[in-house]
């Protein structure tokens, strides 16, 4: 659909890559682990390592819940825009495809201390 | 000498005839579409603008004469308030946080719906329909103006109201009303009706201002219960021309119907999000609490908003889209938001705390099916870290929702133990979205959504306040340590209770 307006509607996004610095938005939540009330929203180099993205940026926002010390990153599950995805900590952000304003999902359906019972 | 006997009076119905229809003429050096341009680009189709009923009859004249009543005597009660130190017969100095809550948020709303009424008031052709929207315009200021007086008091004595204007347009929970009414006032003539006239003054204002006014009145906030009587008589005639307004347009064209129906879609779904912040007042914040958000829910929402879309029904309109999935997140959002606000409260201009054991127990019984089992746990959690002296403060910012702008804290409608994610990309661009709803309202208008201005976002790209939290603060006049952070420990508590002690013992 396009907006119903009486003249030409030019619009521009006001969030685009170029905005941020040469830095790039990526969001990220950790699933069922509901104590973060919310997807984290980070804003990061694109060269950044994955490894170092989840150990400089990650670890820190999820201190907080008692299952984040015992994650066994070999065994996690990531998804990408919702759709399964295998990262490699040894490649920066970039080489793995992870652009700006991407959503990444930790899943540790093994773990769910506080929030307990439901698989995930 | 024959004169002729003037009649002493005007009858009710030739005074209203003379005092609206009348004013009205038929345009003769300008086309009828070059007066109003902006009453066809929506799809609308109007036949005879004669047909609008004015329920209330009501005159300019007469208006102004029961305003200037209603007035004085509020102004006499919130004198009578402030020179008795009404404030300290509060319940407790928590309370204040949902007055905070309602100033920033609430307040200016009531200005934008002004601005609105005033802006359609001139753009619709009808002249019954002119004088309506201009008085609802009137009495909009109205509002505005006795809350934000009726609250000044409170900001002589406590903190996180002082700001309130700037933080209108820049503290990042307050863009999720701004953004609603700008995006009302953005829309057409009748869209803007449909959504503040309709949507919102009729479907969902009770569960607003009924909560909120006893609210006020169980908790001895005798400013708010003021203003809430003062505009109680006004909030009658807009839910009725909202009403009017919906059944007029339906009943002019069945073209309408599908367009209407989409802005009921929007507009309850907006609505509802925008709510979901006084069940959590309701539910978290009054210390004496009147009923649970589910409560409120069931009677406003389900039984009212049920019969009136029975009625609705013989126009072809059905229940808004989002209908069955907010009776689903009925025993949610009022805890998934309380804990938000909890671990965020480093970034709001009100206070935030962990219910006590006997606030928890409420929850339960009224919460049956979710509180021990989804939201306890993590209250418990919480409370267990500010025991051990690391009080948990979520040291990253929230995703925001491309249309309704809130932290998409907001989990499944089937599944409350997983955060709803929802994304699509246009134009090589990528937006996300809290629910299912959002997203069909971008994708109606992705021209208009895209350029949100999403505070998260924008603290990264530098533009609040030169980037950093501290000079974020700044920005939006939030005093850290005074304005933020748990209630526990807080000036306004401390205040309070020595006040209040003042006032009962023989303290000093």
């Amino acid at each position: 659909m396009a907006i119903n307006a009486r003249k030409p509607y030019p619009s521009q996004p006001v969030d685009g890559i170029e905005r941020y610095h040469g830095n790039q938005l990526v969001y990220l939540s950790w699933d069922r682990h509901l104590i973060f009330a919310a997807p984290f929203i980070t804003c990061v180099l694109p060269g950044l390592r994955f490894g170092e993205f989840v150990d400089t940026v990650l670890a820190p926002l999820i201190a907080a819940d008692p299952d984040a010390a015992v994650i066994d990153w070999t065994k996690a599950q990531w998804l990408k825009a919702n759709q399964p995805f295998a990262p490699d900590f040894a490649r920066s952000l970039a080489d793995n495809g992870i652009g700006h304003k991407d959503q990444l999902r930790l899943q540790t359906p093994w773990l769910n201390t506080v929030c307990g019972g439901a698989a995930g | 000498m024959d004169m002729k006997v003037q009649k002493a009076k005007l009858g009710l119905k030739e005074r209203y005839r003379l005092m609206t229809r009348d004013l009205g003429w038929t345009p003769s050096y300008q086309p009828p579409e070059a007066l109003f341009p902006y009453a066809g680009y929506e799809g609308i189709v109007i036949h005879d603008w004669e047909k609008w009923e004015d329920p209330f009859r009501l005159t300019m004249d007469a208006y102004w004469k029961y305003q200037a009543e209603k007035d004085r005597k509020f102004y006499a009660i919130i004198d009578a308030q402030a020179q008795n130190n009404g404030h300290l017969n509060i319940t407790d100095a928590r309370y204040l946080s949902a007055l905070k809550i309602f100033l920033q948020a609430i307040s200016p709303g009531e200005y934008a719906a002004h601005k609105g009424f005033a802006r359609v008031g001139r753009e619709f052709p009808g002249v019954g329909t002119q004088v309506a929207c201009q008085m609802q315009a009137i009495d909009e200021l109205r509002h505005a103006q006795t809350q934000i007086h009726a609250l000044s008091n409170y900001n002589r004595y406590y903190n996180g109201f002082h700001a309130f204007i700037q933080q209108r347009d820049r503290i990042w929970y307050n863009s999720v009303p701004r953004s609603f009414f700008d995006d009302a006032m953005s829309g057409g003539p009748f869209e803007f009706i449909i959504a503040i006239g309709f949507s919102f003054e009729y479907v969902l204002t009770n569960l607003l201002f009924v909560p909120f006014m006893s609210g006020a009145a169980y908790n001895g906030d005798m400013a708010t219960v003021t203003f809430g009587f003062s505009a109680q008589s006004d909030e009658a005639r807009h839910m009725t021309l909202g009403l009017e307004c919906i059944k007029f347009v339906l009943e002019q064209d069945p073209r309408n119907v599908p367009i209407v129906q989409r802005w009921l879609d929007k507009w309850f779904w907006r609505g509802l999000r925008l709510l979901s912040l006084v069940g959590t007042m309701m539910d978290y914040m009054l210390p004496k609490r009147v009923m649970s958000w589910a409560e409120a829910w069931d009677i406003y929402g389900e039984d009212n908003g049920g019969a009136l879309f029975r009625d609705l029904a013989r126009y072809g309109i059905r229940p808004p889209a989002g209908w069955a999935d907010a009776g689903k997140a009925r025993d949610h959002i009022s805890h998934q938001f309380m804990l938000a606000l909890y671990q965020w409260s480093f970034g709001t201009a009100f206070h935030g705390w962990i219910p006590s054991d006997d606030d928890m127990d409420w929850l339960s019984a009224k919460y049956p099916d979710t509180f021990d089992r989804y939201y306890r746990p993590r209250w418990m959690h919480f409370r267990k870290l500010a025991e051990a002296g690391t009080p948990f403060r979520n040291v990253g910012l929230a995703k925001l929702c491309q249309t309704c702008q809130f932290p998409c804290v907001f989990t499944e409608a089937d599944d409350p133990t997983l955060l709803c994610h929802r994304e699509l990309e246009r134009e090589g661009h990528r937006y996300h979205f809290c629910s299912d709803h959002c997203q069909t309202i971008f994708e109606h208008e992705p021209e208009k959504y895209v350029q949100a201005w999403l505070p998260m976002n924008q603290l990264f790209q530098g533009t609040s306040g030169g980037g950093g939290i501290e000079n974020w603060m700044k920005w939006v006049n939030l005093v850290d340590g005074q304005d933020n952070g748990d209630f526990e420990g807080s000036q306004d508590q401390r205040n309070f209770a020595a006040w209040k002690g003042q006032s009962t013992t023989n303290a000093r």
